[in-house]
Parts: C-alpha cells; structure tokens; sequence
C-alpha cells in the first residue's frame, strides 16, 4: 500500500507540474488548465505547474475583493472555497498524504539518514489554523494600501513551496529578476530551508505547524465521505499505530483527528487485529493485505 | 431512520454546500478570473520584487 501511495504522490507531483516546455518559452503556463485546482499546495507561478494554487487564489480573490466590487463582478472566492469543500467532504485531509506535492518533497527528506527523529510539541500544530485565518483570508481582506489593495501575506512572507517550486527556477530563467531581489526574498529563502532542513529530523513538519489548506481539509476529517473506522473490540490499545504514522497520532486515541492525512500506513503495516479499517458514508472498502513494518522515535 | 443512519446523511450536508458554492462561483464567472490571475507570475508571491 505505501509503494501505491508513493506512485500516486509522484505521479500527482507530475500532473500538477508537467508544462515541461518552460526552460525554452521561459515563462509559466498559460494555458485553459489554470482554471483547475491543484488539491495540494502547489504554486500556480511555478515555471511547470499546470493547474491553480488555491492557498494562492484566495489570497488573490481576497485582497482584490474592492476592486472587484466597484467593476461589477462578485469574485468572493466561492468558486475555489467550493472546490475545496467538495474535496474536503469527499476525502478529509487525504489529499495531503496521498496528492500534496510539497508532502510528497517532505517525506523524501525524512527518509534521509539523520540519527534521531523527533516529534513535533502539540502547540506549533495550531500555528497553521493562525495562518488559515489571518495570514490567507483576513489579512489580505482587511490589511489594505491606499489604493485598497491587499497583500498575500501567506505567498508573500510564508510559503516555501512558493520559493522552491517559483521563485527559485524563476531567478533562474529569467536572469533580469535578480537585480529585484531583497529582503523580501531571503525572508522566504530563510523560512524554506528551515522547513527543508527540518524535514529530514521530524516527519512532515510544514504540513503539521504551518500548512492553511491542511488546516482546512483537517476540519473536515470528522464529516467527510471518507474515513478510518476502529473497531473497538479488536483494539488492544498496544500503541503500534502511534509508531508509524507520519503526524504521530495514536488512531484509537484520536479517531479521525485533524491531524490524520489518511495514509493509511496504521490500517496497513501496523494493526495486527483488524481494528482500523476503511469506510466511505458508512460503507466498509476492502484493501490488500497487511505488512508489518514498525520504526521508533523519540520525542524532543 | 436508525441514528448511524442519519449520522452518515448529515456527511452530505458540507458537501451539497460546497456544490452549492462551487456552482455560484462558476455563475459568477470566478473561473476566469483565476485563470487569468494564474496565467500571470505573482512576483509578489515568490518573494521577488
């Protein structure tokens, strides 16, 4: 299952970034795609991707909103909002373990030999509902020039997968953007390696401190179509499923908790008792047999 | 109607929302709108300029 996982990953990584013609028209794709939308966190500016940043979009709808009003057209961001909830109900925050591109770069990093492995402390998991709310949509809303313009202040100050997938290959391709580079810019490049250098000591940090759009799939974790069931009667409580999840959670202690990315790996190469299985609305999903397979770490 | 029963059809409830939603921004002609704003490099956005 997780060699499944690990294709499907690349070859969303692929789809969402396959405009392969840019190191000769050394721009972005402009093509009809751009009105789909990558389900993980994927920048629209990136030289390769091929469908729309929805952390990116709203920021755009949003802080654009007065100007939108005073044309005539009612850009509140329904549209992508919409997307995103009818991605959320469906599957809860099982894009980010199975679609994110940036989750995908994350876990190749952690697999680099780094002696320890560390958790993450509960508190900093919040820090990504702060930046859902303020630095995504209230900021760039209210936060205005004189001109009434906002800012996108997550792409702007924040964003890695922005720096990494964007901002780098553009510096690169278009060698007259290097006269404009400032602060603005090693503020980014400085948060990127943090999360980069990070990725290799804990398991998928960016999507558990800081991630907007994990925070909002996360929400749905408890409503949507579909989710992870325990079968209490199975469960004995033995802790194995905490060992191998990548958002260290304890499945029968947290049932479909915010944090869980669906990936399955405690239903697949954990549980030895048939306690944690796969429902959609209800309706039980069979899938293949189990492998054990259980790794240690300690927290900090 | 058993409580599991309505559980499980209070599930669609976000989702008809959302569909309800999504199909107000497509009215709105909002897909164009990211498009064209996705078509554009967001120097702002990459930390350039």
């Amino acid at each position: 299952m997780e060699t499944v996982r690990k294709f499907i990953q690349l070859v969303f990584t692929l789809l969402s970034n396959g405009y392969l013609l840019f190191p000769w028209t050394k721009n972005i794709y402009q093509g009809p795609l751009k009105a789909l939308c990558s389900p993980g966190l994927n920048c629209y500016s990136c030289p390769a991707s091929t469908t729309y940043c929805p952390i990116g979009a709203i920021q755009q709808l949003l802080l654009g909103i007065r100007f939108s009003l005073e044309t005539g057209n009612y850009y509140f961001g329904s549209y992508v909002f919409g997307t995103l909830g009818i991605i959320a109900s469906f599957t809860g925050r099982l894009t980010c373990g199975w679609l994110c591109p940036f989750g995908f770069l994350q876990e190749i990093l952690y697999k680099i030999p780094s002696g320890k492995k560390f958790t993450t402390p509960q508190p900093l998991r919040y820090i990504k509902y702060f930046m859902l709310i303020f630095f995504v949509i209230l900021f760039p809303l209210l936060l205005t020039d004189q001109w009434g313009m906002g800012k996108p202040w997550f792409c702007k100050f924040v964003c890695p997968a922005g720096t990494i997938e964007a901002g780098i290959p553009m510096i690169l391709l278009q060698p007259d953007l290097r006269a404009t580079l400032g602060y603005l810019f090693y503020n980014k490049l400085f948060w990127m390696f943090c999360f980069l250098i990070w990725s290799i000591f804990t398991s998928r940090p960016f999507c558990k401190t800081t991630c907007p759009l994990g925070a909002f799939y996360g929400m749905f974790n408890r409503m949507s179509l579909l989710q992870l069931h325990l079968n209490k009667q199975h469960c004995t409580d033995c802790g194995v499923c905490l060992q191998v999840c990548p958002m260290d959670i304890q499945f029968n202690k947290n049932v479909n908790n915010a944090e869980c990315i669906l990936c399955m790996r405690c239903m697949t190469e954990a549980c030895k008792f048939d306690a944690i299985s796969l429902q959609c609305a209800g309706l039980p999903l069979s899938l293949p047999p189990k492998k054990i397979k259980v790794q240690k770490t300690e927290p900090c | 109607m058993t409580k599991k029963k309505i559980k499980i059809a209070s599930r669609f409830i976000p989702l008809v929302f959302f569909l309800l939603l999504f199909m107000a921004g497509i009215s709105t002609n909002e897909p164009q709108r990211v498009m064209e704003q996705a078509w554009n490099i967001c120097l702002d956005c990459i930390g350039i300029g």
